[in-house]
This record gives structure tokens, C-alpha cells and sequence, in this order.
């Protein structure tokens, strides 16, 4: 059983946390005691009704405010499957905390009030999950009740949606749209009797019915190297394994694999799994491996199957999103992290800032910057290569992030093209 | 049990050896830690764990806790560090609690602290979980803390796919927490799974209680009690084990890991709800967190 991560959008009260809460409710996650401390929260700020943004807003000043500051993480589970929720914020900080929170998922909710229907955030949410190649979009239409359930509301929202769906070169991506009311549980979990028009699947049935399975990469294997294991014990005096995990694909002992950067070539003999050998390292498995000749191998290095060497380069044209408050500028320096190598990148040219609503990109319009939750095209220079992929054929070997080198923060992320 | 979290676990380790000087392993003897002493021991097989293990003792835990501690280091031959916070209370560092509620829970804070600081540890690897609490919710996998252990909870570094920052300055540490993404019924189902041994208070037995605001507390020279509470034998177990001054117990005739995790499967109160520590106000956990606790 492997847990589906989801990752939430929306805007200020299109209500995000009211939708996950009545997830967690409807299918009996949230305990007596949990729900208690919801109930006392409610009734300490004189509201009648439970508000379930209580479940996820843990911190005291996301209590006060009312509203979501930091990625939240919640889990549930069903006898199907199980689940974890990035419950990202809708305001200022959107992009850095949606990409982070998509940057793991498999399932984007994208939250769309219906009595304001596609608004500017709407453009950006899909941007984000589109960029970011997430394979199942829901987009939960919510508070149907406000506008009686009406299906020309819903109809027309969904026709708004589809224009942007049009303008995406993801076509693998899937897309459903649900008529919700998460206040009062409509479609979340139960069918609603009010939307006699919708004959879909609710939230919950959708998330069932996804399968998990399906979803592996069928991309190139890569091997990252994290660490050299050399026990120098009497049971294992010349034992000297690779430690890693394997992305993209699955590894086989006996495979032909070359070594980058050095391009020395050998075969795998044997695949650990602790006490155990395997013939086969799927992908996401974290195993050890041997090779049949002595090679010299470190952390940083990275095994690839010999008739699939990935690109070489030192100079990367890559889409940039920016999570700093400290701009972006041509000619700076920045430690890049690609898998667990890293090395010095200057920022030779930030060519132009992408829209996030599909539209034409504006060519060099802000002068070489680019700010907090800003995309743009960015070109680097390296100290040395790195063996990479573009994203869209491989999303594990094909981002990076930027580290800044006094602050040491993650200041953006990139995707290489 | 999900396959993934144990090779995201995995992964996360050996990035700590790899990006840090000197990691330790916060053990406290519960099944969180224990179910961290097997990952690691996995993340480096057929290698020794390449780092020791720090129990930062209230002096008030249950004895069967220690006795399993030191059996486990001994059998796998790990290194244990054992810093006690009787030192920190005689010393002067902190002034102990007194009275009804009182309990050593939140004085581990100046003790790991200062113990940080004595080994210079720059990783500290816990086993919280985010599923715990709603400000662990928001914890991050390499969690920052300043010279002064604090968690700036509104300034933390995202954390993008795979791809782990640790990069700090001095004086600088991060706490480090593989099995963030673990829910309580994960963790069981790996004990079974695994067939990994855990303390005897964990299954059903007898112990000398009362009960106070509904809660189950252990009967102990170390727990305050009034005159009015009255000692009884039941038949009970822990579901979270802290030190006896800040976990009570739950009614159970679970004997066996497989009646634990069907017990878990039906129960209608989470696991911190028999948290003493956690009740103390809505932010308890987050204003620990702030100042160092893990």
C-alpha cells in the first residue's frame, strides 16, 4: 500500500481548510479528542459552528489570524488507501509554498469559490500544478450552496477552466471538475441529493478510484550516490557498497552501467536491502550496490545505465521560480543542488519573466530581477557539470534548487529545460 | 505499512552522515526512537550506525524503559550518551516544578541543549511525527535552529522533492526527523512487521493508577499526588511513553503488537490525547518547540 499525496490550492476563504476538515470528518480521521479541542477553539472565538480550518491551522498565529501561514501536513486514511494532505496557504506566499507542496504530490486540489468564479489566482494555482507536471487535477467547485446549486454556475466555471486547460502542453494530465459545498459536506465525501444534474464522483470517490500503482515514472534510471558504505568489519573486510535511491526506473544486477562524471563503465553485481539481496531496485526503493570492478566512486556521483547517459553540462537554460525576498540578479552567486550533488552557479542572464496566466511572456520587462514568488527563464553557469534530464522527461533529474550563500536559506527552485 | 516512508526514512539518514559532522540520535526509549535505531541500522548495513544515541533522562521514566535502553546498545553494539536533567536542576540551570501538575518534561530543554553545545552535535535526529500535533504538522524534515535551539516557525526553508538543505553556520544545529511523514498506525504496523522488540509497558499489565481529570496516571514516588486520589490496580497500557510525570496510560487488555495495532484501528482518541504535557494550553507544543524542545 503506498500513501497518495495531494497538495491543496485556493485562495483566501475559498475554503481550503473547511474542505480538508470535512474530509477528516466524513470519513471519521479526526478523533473525540481532536474534535473536543476543535469545538473549544470554535466556541472560545463565539462561533456556532465547528470550523475545521482548527484541525489544520496548528500554529498561534495562523489561530489568531484565521488564517494558513506554513504548509501543513495531515493524514488520513480509508480501508483503500492512504493519505497525506499538503495543505498549502492561498495568500502572499503562494508560489513558494504551492510549488513546495506540489513538488511531492500526485494529486493537486484547486479550490474555485463559484460565486467568483475563475478569478486571477485560479491562473496561477494551474500554472503551478501544470509546470510542475502533477497528473490529477480535481477542481473542486465550492460553495455550491451559495449559489443554490445551480448547474449553469457550475457549467460555466468549468467552461472558464477549459479555456486554460487548452492552453497547457501537458496532455497526460487529468482533470475533473466537482461541484462541492465543504461547509456542508455536499459531493466531499457523500453524494449530495442537491446536485441531481452531477452524475461525477465526490472528492473522496476520485481520490479512491486513483491508482496508485499507475502512477510510477517510466523514465531513464538514475542513480544518485549519497554515500560510500565500507564497514572494515572481519564479515565484510572488501565490502564497498553505493547507497542511494533509485529514480525514474528500476536497476538489475547484471545491468551495464556508466559512471558520471568519470564515464568508468562496470555491471552491477549485487543489489542490498539490509540483510537481504535483491534482483531488482524499483523505483523510489533506498538500496546499496556492488559492482563487479573496482572503481573510485563518491558521494555526489551518479550511476546510469551505459545506453542511457543523461546530459552533460555546465551551462543550463532552466524555468526559475523564486522563494527569496532578496531578488534574483544577473551575476550573482548561488549554491545548486541537483539530487544530493552540489556545486557554484553564477547567474549569467535572466531572460524573461514568465506570466502564470498562459499569456506571452514579457521579454526582459524587469530588467534582470526576479522577486519573491516570481517565475522566470534563467540562464547559469556552473563550476562543473551535472548530469541531468529536462523535468518534462524526467521530474526526479530534472529540478534543482538555489542555496543562498550567506543565509544558507533554499532561496528558488529550478527546472531544467 | 507503506514501503515508501521506509525508504524515504532511509534516504533522509544518509543524507544527515553525508551533510553533517556530528549527528546524534535522540533516544528516548519509545517506540519512535526504537523505530529509528532499525532504519538507520538499515541505511547502513552491513556498516555500524555511524552515530551515537543521547537518552536525555528526567529521572522519572519508567524503570522498564531503562532497562530496555541499555539492552538494546548492548545488543547492537551502539554508543549511548546519557545526559540527566538532575545535573541541569543541581547546578542551577533550572528551578524544578512543584505541586499538582509539576513534571521534568519541559526542563529536558536546558539539558539537550547544553549537551548540543558540550558535543558540539550539529543534527540532531528525532521521532516526531507530523501526524503527533498540529504544530509538529508544520515541522520540516531538517529543521533549523539557532544558536539558542529556537524554531522560528514563520522562516522555514521549503523543501523541495528529494533534495535536503542542511547547510548552517556555526553554533547553528538542525533537528532532523526521518519519520515525519509516519502516522502512529505506521509505526506499529512496522513493529510487527519488523518483529522489533519495544518495552514491556507498551502491552497490558497491572499497574497501581488514579485517575485525575479522566486521565490515567501512574502511582509513583515521582508523580505528585493528593490525599483525595485514590490508588487502584487496573489492567492497563502506554500508548506514548514520555517520563511518568507527563503520559498516562489507557484501559487495555492488548498483550500482543497485533492487538495493539487493532486496538489503534478502532480507537476513537488520538495518541497525544493521553499526553499530560500537551494539555497544559492550546499552544504547548509550539511554545516548547520555540525554545529548543525536539
Amino acid at each position: 500500500m503506498n500513501a497518495l499525496k495531494i497538495a491543496t490550492a485556493g485562495s483566501v476563504d475559498d475554503g481550503k481548510s473547511t474542505l480538508i476538515g470535512r474530509l477528516l470528518y466524513d470519513t471519521q480521521s479526526l478523533t473525540d479528542d481532536k474534535l473536543e479541542a476543535i469545538k473549544k477553539s470554535s466556541e472560545q472565538r463565539g462561533y456556532d459552528y465547528l470550523d475545521f480550518s482548527f484541525a489544520t491551522d496548528g500554529l498561534v498565529a495562523e489561530r489568531e489570524q484565521g488564517i494558513t501561514i506554513d504548509v501543513a501536513h495531515i493524514y488520513f486514511s480509508t480501508q483503500e488507501k492512504s493519505y497525506i494532505i499538503a495543505d498549502t496557504p492561498g495568500h502572499v506566499e503562494y508560489t513558494r509554498n504551492m510549488v513546495t507542496g506540489a513538488s511531492t504530490s500526485q494529486v493537486s486540489i484547486i479550490l474555485i469559490d463559484a460565486r467568483k468564479g475563475v478569478i486571477e489566482q485560479t491562473y496561477r494555482h494551474f500554472f503551478i500544478n501544470n509546470l510542475l507536471r502533477v497528473e490529477h487535477v480535481i477542481v473542486a467547485i465550492n460553495k455550491m450552496d451559495l449559489v443554490d446549486f445551480s448547474q449553469t454556475t457550475f457549467d460555466q466555471i468549468k467552461n472558464d477552466f477549459q479555456e486554460l486547460t487548452a492552453k497547457s502542453d501537458y496532455s497526460p494530465q487529468q482533470i475533473s471538475y466537482i461541484p462541492v459545498s465543504a461547509l456542508n459536506g455536499d459531493n466531499v465525501v457523500n453524494a449530495s441529493s442537491k446536485t441531481p444534474w452531477y452524475k461525477g464522483e465526490t472528492i473522496l470517490e476520485k481520490l479512491e478510484n486513483i491508482d496508485t500503482t499507475s502512477i510510477k515514472e517510466e523514465a531513464q534510471v538514475r542513480f544518485p550516490v549519497q554515500t560510500v558504505i565500507r564497514p572494515k568489519s572481519n564479515d565484510f573486510h572488501d565490502f564497498r557498497g553505493y547507497a542511494g535511491k533509485v529514480y525514474g526506473n528500476s536497476l538489475k544486477v547484471n545491468d551495464e552501467i556508466t559512471v558520471l562524471p568519470s564515464f568508468q563503465q562496470s555491471t552491477i553485481k549485487r543489489i542490498h536491502f539490509f540483510e537481504d539481496e535483491l534482483e531488482e531496485a524499483s523505483a523510489g526503493s533506498s538500496v546499496v550496490i556492488t559492482l563487479n570492478d573496482e572503481v573510485n566512486i563518491s558521494r555526489g556521483d551518479m550511476l546510469v545505465k551505459s545506453t542511457e547517459v543523461p546530459q552533460i553540462e555546465k551551462e543550463l537554460n532552466a524555468t526559475i521560480c523564486w522563494m527569496d525576498n532578496k531578488n534574483l540578479t544577473e551575476g550573482t552567486k548561488y549554491i545548486l543542488q541537483h539530487n544530493n550533488n552540489t556545486v557554484q552557479s553564477k547567474i549569467t542572464s535572466i531572460d524573461y519573466l514568465i506570466p502564470t496566466d498562459f499569456g506571452a511572456h514579457k521579454e526582459t520587462e524587469n530588467a534582470g530581477a526576479l522577486k519573491l514568488n516570481e517565475i522566470g527563464q534563467v540562464k547559469l553557469r556552473l563550476n562543473k557539470a551535472i548530469y541531468f534530464d529536462a523535468y518534462k522527461k524526467n521530474r526526479a533529474n530534472g529540478a534543482f534548487i538555489l542555496i543562498d550563500t550567506q543565509t544558507n536559506t533554499t532561496a528558488g527552485v529550478g527546472f531544467l529545460n | 505499512m507503506n514501503h515508501n516512508l521506509e525508504s524515504e526514512a532511509i534516504h533522509i539518514f544518509r543524507e544527515v552522515v553525508s551533510q553533517f559532522n556530528k549527528p546524534v540520535l535522540l533516544f528516548s526509549g519509545g517506540k519512535d526512537s526504537i523505530t529509528l535505531v532499525r532504519l538507520a541500522q538499515k541505511a547502513f548495513y552491513p556498516a555500524r550506525i555511524p552515530f551515537p544515541l543521547m537518552h536525555i533522562d528526567t529521572g522519572h521514566n519508567f524503570p522498564e524503559t531503562i532497562e530496555f535502553r541499555d539492552r538494546l546498545v548492548k545488543e547492537l553494539g551502539l554508543k549511548l550518551i546519557v545526559k540527566n536533567v538532575q545535573d541541569s536542576i543541581d547546578e542551577g540551570k533550572v528551578k524544578e516544578e512543584n505541586g499538582k501538575y509539576s513534571s521534568r518534561n519541559s526542563l529536558q530543554t536546558t539539558t539537550l541543549l547544553d549537551a548540543i553545545e558540550e558535543f558540539k552535535f550539529d543534527a540532531c535526529i528525532g521521532g516526531a511525527r507530523r501526524d503527533e500535533e498540529k504544530a509538529r504538522a508544520k515541522e520540516r524534515i531538517f529543521s533549523v535552529r539557532d544558536d539558542f535551539g529556537q524554531w522560528d516557525e514563520k522562516n522555514q526553508r521549503p523543501e523541495l522533492f528529494d533534495m535536503l538543505n542542511g547547510k548552517i553556520d556555526l553554533g547553528q544545529n538542525v533537528r532532523i526527523f526521518p519519520i515525519s511523514n509516519w502516522t502512529e498506525l505506521d509505526v506499529w504496523s512496522y513493529i510487527e512487521k519488523e518483529g522489533i522488540e519495544i518495552p514491556s509497558i507498551y502491552f497490558a499489565h497491572q499497574r497501581e493508577i488514579f485517575i485525575r481529570d479522566g486521565l490515567i496516571w501512574s502511582h509513583s514516588p515521582f508523580v505528585y499526588k493528593e490525599d483525595n486520589e485514590k490508588v487502584e490496580i487496573k489492567t492497563v497500557r502506554f500508548r506514548t511513553v514520555g517520563d511518568m510525570t507527563c503520559t498516562a496510560a489507557v484501559a487495555s487488555h492488548a498483550k500482543t503488537i497485533a492487538e495493539v495495532v487493532q486496538e489503534i484501528q478502532q480507537s476513537s482518541i488520538s495518541e497525544r490525547g493521553a499526553r499530560i504535557d500537551d494539555k497544559r494550553s492550546e499552544a504547548a507544543m509550539e511554545k516548547r518547540k520555540q525554545v529548543g524542545y525536539f
